[in-house]
């Protein structure tokens, strides 16, 4: 610790001066204030831009949704709707297809995105060389700005000169139309190939994650499971696992929440919608309702919107902590 | 951490045997050729097509490397779509928004851990909160707080401030620099009230100095934030001219108009810093990753 305490090197002289100076005079002006005023003063004087800051952009915002979205605003004038808005989204058919699209982007997401890095990082972890190599390459996608990769992607999907049609093409593979697919049915050709590419983009912060996981491991849990007499998949599955599931339950809820807003991929890949609205996620659905319809243009009804997603997301990050709170208790016990 | 060694999944006994060195150098040279393909491939792609011509790019079947080579097309990408004034925008923003980050978040985490105003864990609850809303949810009444600020009634919209003040109220930061603060000796800062210091001074003398490595984590992940972020600053900055943009959402306005070999090329531009700045500080990265927790 006591090198990482080194002062600013200074010449000795001056902060000498300046506490006698200054230190002084601050001093006799602290005997005139209640101490214990000044003390809460100064403290709020270091919180106020923070604080500003929050309740600015967060905390209003939010109390602002849920107010917006009981209103209606007709020619600048703003009254109350009651649940107006909340009918119109639920009439909307468009939402259904929107929530059946995001859930199965978070399926599919889950699918490669949390288990691929969790099995790459595993593979990762027992190789003894190229270690930073390696590591450099999973991240490196994640360090890209996203619409680089995303038009990337979309040059290689293309159905006519793309180059995943020409590998496939070579191998005597059916072709695809990718993101273009028409097909609405599970799981959707469209949204597996945006699905790949954000794995592509992302998994390299969730693999690095579990790296370190794994690296907390203590030796001599696999020493005593070979003892036992397990194989590589026993211990894969009663040492890996058990010793990494807090990071993994956590990750998983944190990529829920992440997938289930997603946007950027398929607004790039398919402009938002794909083709019969295959690709259509809700948060798109909410950029449509305030900003794309540009004579309908509805923030109040967007608002609506983000209540219900607001609501679904924090039932599950309630869910989250409400079901690691009991294993904890439950498993603490054993361990 | 790279050489102490530490046993994994495989004993060392195992993998001494001589069978497994030759399994282990089998797939040891697997995953480096595969992974070098699947993570380099796509780049090498978006570096060599920006190079092609506009017809060669979009030829049946996709050449594998341009037969004739067109650096013309990243000369006209840059200048087309100004290129250099949105690395500059995308700059000004990342720094700036850095600049406000530290400098309200490391003060209001420092009052917090340290200062201990009234209501102090109140505010910090509702900070840490705010870690619970995905920033998506907000983004219609967060547009229209900033296009007409409440009581002042500024609009923000097409200003830099409308990048970086929102990206101040970031709960992670305060939950970061709070729990480092904490983790530091109470008895320097209290050395230091002794020798009569003002809580400016020894943030400025104590705090800071020992803080420098989760400073840096911070420091790597607004920047970052910033320079990823598409929809938020599409909708602030977007629709101006000259532009306003980030290169993120500059580079995507431009394909929505120009032939392939362009988009690749101004692709490729776009990605250079990134790669550069990662390649620069790529252990601070990685380190940060792991040591700063967790951010999908």
């Amino acid at each position: 610790m006591a090198d990482l305490v080194t002062l600013p090197q200074t010449p000795g002289s001056r902060p000498a001066r300046r506490r006698t100076g200054a230190g002084g005079a601050r001093r006799s002006s602290a005997h005139s204030l209640n101490p214990r005023l000044r003390r809460h003063l100064s403290a709020y004087g270091f919180l106020i831009g923070g604080v500003l800051c929050f309740a600015l952009f967060s905390w209003y915002p939010m109390v602002r949704e849920f107010i917006m979205s009981f209103q209606k605003s007709q020619l600048g004038v703003t009254s109350w709707a009651g649940l107006a808005n909340y009918r119109r989204i639920f009439n909307d058919p468009t939402f259904w297809t929107a929530w059946r699209n995001t859930l199965e982007f978070t399926l599919l997401a889950l699918l490669f995105g949390f288990a691929v890095p969790f099995f790459v990082a595993i593979l990762l972890n027992e190789l003894r060389h190229a270690k930073g190599y390696l590591r450099c390459l999973v991240y490196l996608p994640v360090m890209l700005p996203p619409a680089s990769a995303l038009l990337l992607f979309a040059y290689f999907y293309d159905p006519t000169y793309g180059l995943f049609n020409d590998i496939l093409h070579t191998l005597h593979l059916p072709t695809s139309q990718w993101v273009l697919s028409p097909g609405t049915r599970w799981p959707t050709a469209a949204m597996i190939s945006v699905v790949i590419a954000a794995t592509w983009m992302n998994m390299g912060g969730a693999t690095l994650i579990y790296l370190a996981a794994l690296q907390n491991i203590p030796g001599e849990l696999y020493e005593a499971a070979e003892l036992d007499g397990a194989g590589l998949f026993r211990k894969i599955r009663y040492v890996t696992i058990p010793q990494t599931k807090l990071i993994l339950s956590m990750l998983l809820m944190l990529q829920i929440i992440a997938t289930m807003q997603m946007f950027v991929e398929a607004f790039i890949l398919d402009g938002g919608q794909g083709v019969n609205n295959n690709t259509e996620s809700v948060v798109y659905l909410i950029y449509q309702y305030a900003f794309a319809m540009s004579s309908a243009s509805n923030f109040n009804a967007a608002a609506a919107l983000g209540v219900v997603l607001l609501v679904v997301l924090g039932i599950f990050s309630g869910g989250y902590v409400w079901l690691t709170r009991t294993r904890d208790h439950l498993s603490r016990p054993r361990s | 951490m790279a050489d102490t060694y530490a046993r994994s999944l495989i004993s060392p006994a195992q993998l001494n045997r001589a069978r497994s060195k030759i399994v282990y150098r089998i797939v040891l040279t697997a995953v480096i050729v595969i992974f070098t393909l699947v993570f380099i491939g796509p780049l090498y792609f978006l570096f060599t097509d920006g190079l092609k011509s506009t017809q060669e790019a979009i030829a049946t079947p996709p050449t594998l490397y341009p037969h004739h080579l067109h650096p013309s097309s990243y000369v006209r990408a840059w200048n087309e779509f100004s290129l250099g004034r949105l690395l500059l925008n995308t700059l000004y923003y990342a720094f700036g928004a850095l600049a406000f980050q530290l400098v309200f978040d490391v003060a209001a985490a420092y009052s917090l851990s340290r200062l201990r105003p009234a209501l102090g864990n109140v505010i910090l609850a509702m900070m840490v909160a705010t870690l619970m809303i995905p920033a998506m949810v907000l983004i219609v009444p967060l547009y229209i707080t900033v296009a007409n600020l409440p009581i002042v009634h500024i609009n923000l919209i097409g200003s830099p401030a409308a990048i970086w003040l929102p990206s101040v109220a970031n709960g992670f930061n305060i939950y970061l620099l709070k729990r480092f603060f904490d983790s530091i000796p109470v008895e320097l800062t209290q050395a230091a009230a002794v020798d009569g210091a003002s809580p400016m001074r020894t943030l400025r003398s104590i705090i800071i100095p020992i803080s420098r490595p989760i400073l840096a984590v911070v420091s790597i992940f607004s920047l970052v934030a910033v320079w990823k972020d598409f929809l938020w600053p599409l909708l602030v900055e977007g629709g101006y001219n000259p532009p306003r943009e980030t290169l993120n959402v500059g580079i995507w306005v431009a394909s929505q108009t120009a032939p392939e070999n362009m988009v690749l090329a101004a692709s490729a531009i776009a990605a250079v810093p990134t790669v550069v700045f990662f390649l620069i500080f790529q252990r601070n990265i990685l380190a940060g990753l792991t040591a700063g927790g967790i951010r999908g």
